[in-house]
């Protein structure tokens, strides 16, 4: 029992000294300017930016999928902004949202020593204006984001699949692709080539669900009423 | 009668790799040539595709750290840092000062791993053998410390998310010292080799040259990124873990080409023993795992007494722990370049998303404007100078 304690008191040490520390990161006393940075950002182009938030010590910035183009060439240009490296271009899959994908841009200013993250939302239609003019290393970037979600890029110089397999087919990384994929392939002995066919588990593919379903009763119990005199 | 102009000279295309001793793992290069120059390069990459992205998504976050030693297999724990950290940030928590530590010694550890491998395998692709029987004597006494650290050689499993995996066992400290003495002098010795050596100059000079502006827009980092004189290095601009108490200095090129590519990675291996050595003298004592039993599971010996103990092991090794909802970039200056993860997390105990953002992509589509107007025995050349692993590129 006494390890126990011990145990307890400890974690809960930790966590105080955490909090105690953790106003003192850089990132913490970058947030005010960040914040500054998100309201210019905004103020500067009121039409194209849906929103800003800086949290963590980051800044992003939701803007209009239509004025991307616009959007980065400021952040690349303007002199308090100088985002002069396209760090990372990447897909996210939200099913349930209207416009089930997120674009992320991460954008460096070495000049300033900032990062920013410029979020533009798409669904499988809807093409997304190219960045290649702006940062040509964006290329890639948005050639994966089509091999991974489909998401199309309008004005691209060559937009094919990158990582996927020749004649590969559907989107990997949506949500609603399977882990396992659809094909498999192996080298035939008999044709002496490697041919593809449909993926044969020879067990089930074990997903545990981990999250707890001992959450506890949402509804009272009987005789609760007793001890809390008839409110819930 | 044809005469020379007449005759129309069609550009033809190679294939490179995806089997070639030079492609540094799976690359298939299409090469547009006009007789023996360069018209345009194609690479096709996605031959160790192995969708780790995606599996990431399916594991806690404990499951997902492993993965990332097998991105880049020539730098394991820098891109476990990298994960481990963004993990941090998401859980408010900050490790120990001496996991820290641990963690910067093996990081630049690794970065010297790195570069042996880099250095050595080009000095191979463009003819100089010995250097790399040299240097990959010490890349063995190297992964001996990532041994003894962890008990594998390459896929450590080192950094994770709170601290570091385990102790450094007693001793190790000392012979990490007595390596790092003796190390400067097999960096002269391969410069010996290599630095003034007139076939190695003539066949990295002047070839796939970048300059700074292109550098920059075409997403570089690193050593190549400095080798086209930009002083950038995330250790200095936003040092994380300890590397702000650290003295070191930045090695920058002034032509951007291969030679100087690989004269600032043969620097940074020498600013990198200047760490370890840092590091090594100033270690604190104290413990190497965040003392919060829901993060990071107890000691073993706590487990034969403590019943919660046992309980807090058996949750952390089958459930996880739970990631609050938000989202976080995290970078480290991996010997590479600029490794990034980007984790989108629900609340639950696997990542929504984990982007893994890997230098070696965005150094490898720059092969077409490096190699247009070059010859075909640059090609390795190039590609060698920009230091590819497959395994982080086609991820």
């Amino acid at each position: 029992m006494a390890s126990c304690n011990f145990t307890k008191k400890s974690a809960a040490l930790a966590r105080l000294i955490v909090s105690e520390r953790n106003p003192m990161t850089p990132a913490q006393e970058t947030l005010e300017t960040l914040r500054e940075l998100g309201s210019y950002v905004a103020s500067a182009m009121p039409t194209a930016v849906l929103g800003t938030e800086a949290k963590g010590g980051e800044l992003s910035v939701r803007v209009h999928r239509a004025s991307i183009v616009k959007v980065l060439i400021f952040l690349r240009d303007d002199s308090n902004c100088q985002f002069s490296q396209l760090i990372d271009i990447c897909g996210a899959d939200y099913p349930d949202n209207d416009e089930r994908f997120e674009i992320v841009y991460h954008l460096l200013s070495m000049k300033q020593n900032h990062r920013i993250r410029v979020k533009a939302t798409t669904n499988e239609e809807l093409p997304v204006p190219s960045a290649c003019a702006v940062f040509p290393c964006a290329n890639w970037f948005e050639r994966e984001v089509w091999d991974m979600y489909g998401v199309f890029f309008s004005d691209h110089p060559d937009l094919r699949r990158i990582l996927t397999d020749y004649g590969f087919d559907g989107h990997p990384l949506r949500k609603d692709f399977p882990l396992t994929g659809y094909v498999e392939m192996r080298y035939d002995e008999a044709q002496k080539r490697v041919i593809y066919e449909p993926v044969k588990l020879t067990q089930d593919f074990r997903n545990f669900d981990f999250l707890s379903p001992w959450e506890g009763l949402a509804r009272p119990l009987p005789g609760d009423e007793k001890a809390t005199g008839g409110k819930p | 009668m044809t005469t020379t102009a007449d005759i129309e000279i069609e550009n033809y295309t190679i294939n490179f790799g995806p089997q070639h001793p030079a492609a540094h793992g799976v690359l298939r290069l299409v090469l547009e040539m006009d007789g023996e120059v360069i018209d345009r390069v194609d690479p096709h990459i996605g031959l160790l595709h192995r969708g780790t992205e995606k599996l990431i998504e399916y594991k806690s976050y404990l499951q997902a750290v492993p993965y990332f030693d097998r991105l880049d297999y020539v730098s394991p724990m820098n891109q476990e840092q990298a994960f481990a950290i963004a993990v941090e940030r998401l859980l408010g928590i900050e490790p120990p000062p001496r996991a820290k530590y641990i963690r910067m010694l093996f990081c630049e550890l690794t970065r010297i791993l790195n570069h042996i491998m880099n250095i050595a395998s080009y000095a191979m692709d463009v003819g100089a053998m010995t250097p790399f029987l040299w240097t990959f004597e010490e890349r063995e006494k190297l992964m001996e410390f990532y041994d003894a650290v962890c008990g594998a050689r390459m896929h450590a499993a080192y950094v994770r998310p709170g601290g570091v995996s385990l102790d450094m066992p007693a001793g190790l400290a000392e012979r990490i010292m007595a390596w790092a003495n003796k190390f400067p002098k097999i960096i002269d010795d391969m410069e010996g080799l290599l630095t003034e050596n007139r076939i190695f100059k003539q066949r990295v000079v002047d070839i796939g040259r970048v300059t700074a502006d292109e550098a920059i827009a075409w997403g570089f980092t690193g050593p190549n990124l400095r080798a086209s004189g930009i002083a950038w290095d995330l250790r200095k601009a936003q040092p994380y873990d300890g590397y702000e108490d650290m003295d070191f200095d930045i090695a920058i090129g002034k032509n951007g080409d291969c030679y100087d590519r690989y004269l600032v990675r043969v620097e940074e291996m020498r600013q990198s023993i200047r760490i370890i050595k840092q590091c090594l003298e100033k270690m604190p004592s104290g413990p190497v795992r965040v003392n919060d039993r829901k993060i990071m599971s107890p000691p073993r010996a706590e487990m034969k007494s403590s019943m919660e103990a046992l309980i807090h092991h058996f949750k952390l090794y089958t459930e996880g722990y739970k990631v609050p909802a938000g989202e976080v970039y995290a970078a480290v200056e991996a010997p590479k370049g600029e490794f990034g993860v980007y984790i989108v997390a629900d609340g639950t105990n696997r990542p929504y998303r984990c982007r893994i953002r890997a230098p070696g992509f965005a150094h490898l589509q720059c092969m077409d404007f490096m190699l247009r107007g070059h010859m075909l025995p640059d090609v390795p050349a190039v590609l060698g100078s920009i230091d590819i692993v497959f395994g982080e590129v086609d991820r």
